[in-house]
């Protein structure tokens, strides 16, 4: 069984398609849909990475982050953002909020990939 | 200053042979007697909309008040120098007109030029800044580009695939595919009509005051009883947003124009002149009636700013160089939003509003309050200010701006962000 990653992300053609490239390279991946769900997910299924879209049904990915990086459990469980606003103050918020790793949209298949084995020690 | 004495010296004998008197004039023209006065005794320089009113006012066309080319030539280098904050020798600008009126007339049209870009460039980063329509249009194109090019890679790169999955991700990129076309296509008509940012239309609200400015800000067919005349102009406002809006505007012009019927609003004007209050008590009506009426009233020009509890601007009546953002809060120093912390309590003010050349404008703000439901039931406020050129003498003015994004205004204590122009930050 390979690392788990925990994708979350409301574009159903996008999830499917991260799901794709991650499995292909040997990963287990669940998907969420829905932010407000997120927190509760991670603590149960207890991922090794989480993939995140900045913009989400329920709950914005930087309030998911803020949540995560509060709680003990969480502190420092790499997270990679995906997100189609680029703009200079998007990232930034982004990494203040505790992202480990920021991917603007559109991104290449391979990225997700590379950047996600990097961020496990792959 | 020849062009501007020439101009308020004109005015001043039009008005003497006409036999108005000062206060008159002024009131029809939509700006105080002191404020005329300075311009009559050329201590105060008047062109565009002001003048354009006063001659109105005396029945005249522009040119007849106007100084002459020369005059204005002088009067636009004048407001170069003014501007540049550069120090010219402005006792030899009328030398420098008529010995080298190419070169002067080369200074004062990059003048105007740089007025009108610096113009459209508040009015675009305005757009781009806080506009959640293209916001949200942009979004909805990079979502399906990333989505197409995600898929994209995996049917080209991926020689294993399984006939179903194949199927499936070829379905995955057709959506996609439409979906991008659409967004991109509404993203394309969205900026054909933002061509030109000081007269393009997309919100629900700017659409109703382009409608209202079409008619003078002034529904005739309401002064005449005869507001369903306008039902066929309503249908064609292009969004079904605006037709609501306007719906809801000509309704409440109904109102106001049955509290305070015109010819006895223009009697009442001439005894009281233009107080809201005065006018409020004379017709028994809220403040906020006056207020409307006289920003619609033909004759008096006023800017008018209406928001609701939250400060948001829900409407708006243009005046020249006292600049409203098209989204987004305002600054937070304008008085509507004093009035809108102290409810039916009267905001008077004289401002000056940061820009290239800063003006004066004296205005009125009054929040109103009403109950909605039951007793104890929703409260809502609405505030609303009323703006028109004062100079205001040696009075201090309340320096604002008009969003903190393109203040320059330097070291002030309300500010919320950055602002793009250097200086503000």
């Amino acid at each position: 069984m390979g690392q788990h990653v925990l994708l979350i992300e409301d574009e159903p053609n996008i999830a499917e398609a991260i799901r794709f490239v991650l499995a292909r390279d040997g990963w287990q991946v669940s998907v969420l849909a829905d932010g407000a769900l997120a927190v509760a997910e991670v603590s149960r299924l207890r991922p090794d990475l989480v993939i995140l879209d900045l913009m989400l049904p329920g709950k914005s990915g930087l309030e998911i982050v803020a949540q995560l990086r509060a709680a003990p459990g969480t502190q420092s469980l790499p997270v990679m953002m995906l997100t189609a606003k680029g703009l200079a103050r998007d990232r930034d918020a982004a990494l203040a909020a505790g992202v480990s790793v920021f991917i603007t949209k559109p991104f290449a298949n391979a990225d997700i990939v590379a950047q996600a084995r990097a961020m496990v020690g792959l | 200053m020849p062009g501007t004495a020439l101009t308020g010296s004109r005015i001043r004998e039009q008005r003497s042979q006409q036999g108005l008197r000062q206060a008159d004039l002024a009131v029809q023209a939509g700006i105080s007697a002191s404020y005329l006065n300075l311009i009559e005794h050329n201590r105060r320089r008047v062109a565009g909309d002001v003048l354009a009113r006063l001659a109105q006012a005396l029945g005249l066309a522009v040119d007849v008040l106007e100084a002459g080319a020369q005059g204005a030539l002088v009067e636009d280098l004048r407001s170069a120098a003014a501007a540049a904050d550069s120090d010219v020798e402005l006792d030899r600008l009328e030398e420098f007109a008529g010995r080298y009126p190419g070169w002067a007339g080369l200074v004062a049209a990059q003048y105007r030029r740089g007025a009108v870009l610096e113009r459209s460039v508040e009015a675009l980063n305005d757009r781009m800044t806080h506009d959640p329509h293209l916001s949200a249009t942009l979004h909805e194109v990079l979502s399906a580009l990333s989505s197409v090019r995600a898929t994209a890679g995996i049917l080209a790169e991926t020689e294993d695939l399984e006939a179903g999955q194949r199927a499936r991700f070829q379905g995955n990129l057709q959506q996609d595919a439409e979906r991008l076309a659409v967004s991109a296509g509404a993203l394309v008509a969205y900026l054909d009509g933002s061509e030109r940012p000081d007269e393009g239309t997309t919100a629900p609200q700017e659409e109703l005051e382009a409608w209202l400015a079409v008619w003078g800000w002034h529904l005739g067919d309401v002064e005449a009883g005869n507001p369903t005349a306008l039902e066929a102009e309503i249908l064609g406002l292009p969004s079904p947003g605006a037709r609501v809006l306007a719906r809801a505007w000509v309704g409440q012009a109904v109102r106001d124009a049955k509290a305070l019927p015109l010819a006895a609003f223009r009697a009442a004007l001439v005894e009281f002149g233009p107080d809201p209050a005065l006018l409020a008590q004379r017709f028994e009506v809220g403040m906020l009636v006056v207020f409307r009426r006289l920003a619609m009233l033909p004759g008096f020009r006023f800017g008018l700013v209406v928001c609701d509890g939250s400060g948001t601007v829900t409407y708006r009546k243009p005046i020249d160089g006292f600049m409203v953002p098209r989204f987004g809060a305002a600054c937070p120093l304008w008085p509507i939003y004093t009035a809108l912390s102290r409810p039916m309590s009267a905001v008077s003010a004289l401002v000056e509003m940061a820009g290239r050349v800063p003006q004066r404008f004296g205005v009125r703000a009054f929040c109103q309050v009403t109950q909605a439901g039951e007793f104890g039931g929703m409260e809502l406020r609405e505030a609303a200010m009323l703006i028109w050129p004062e100079a205001g003498g040696d009075a201090t003015a309340l320096a604002v701006g008009s969003t903190c994004r393109v203040c320059a205004r330097g070291g002030c204590a309300a500010r919320r962000e950055p602002s793009i122009l250097a200086e503000g930050v």
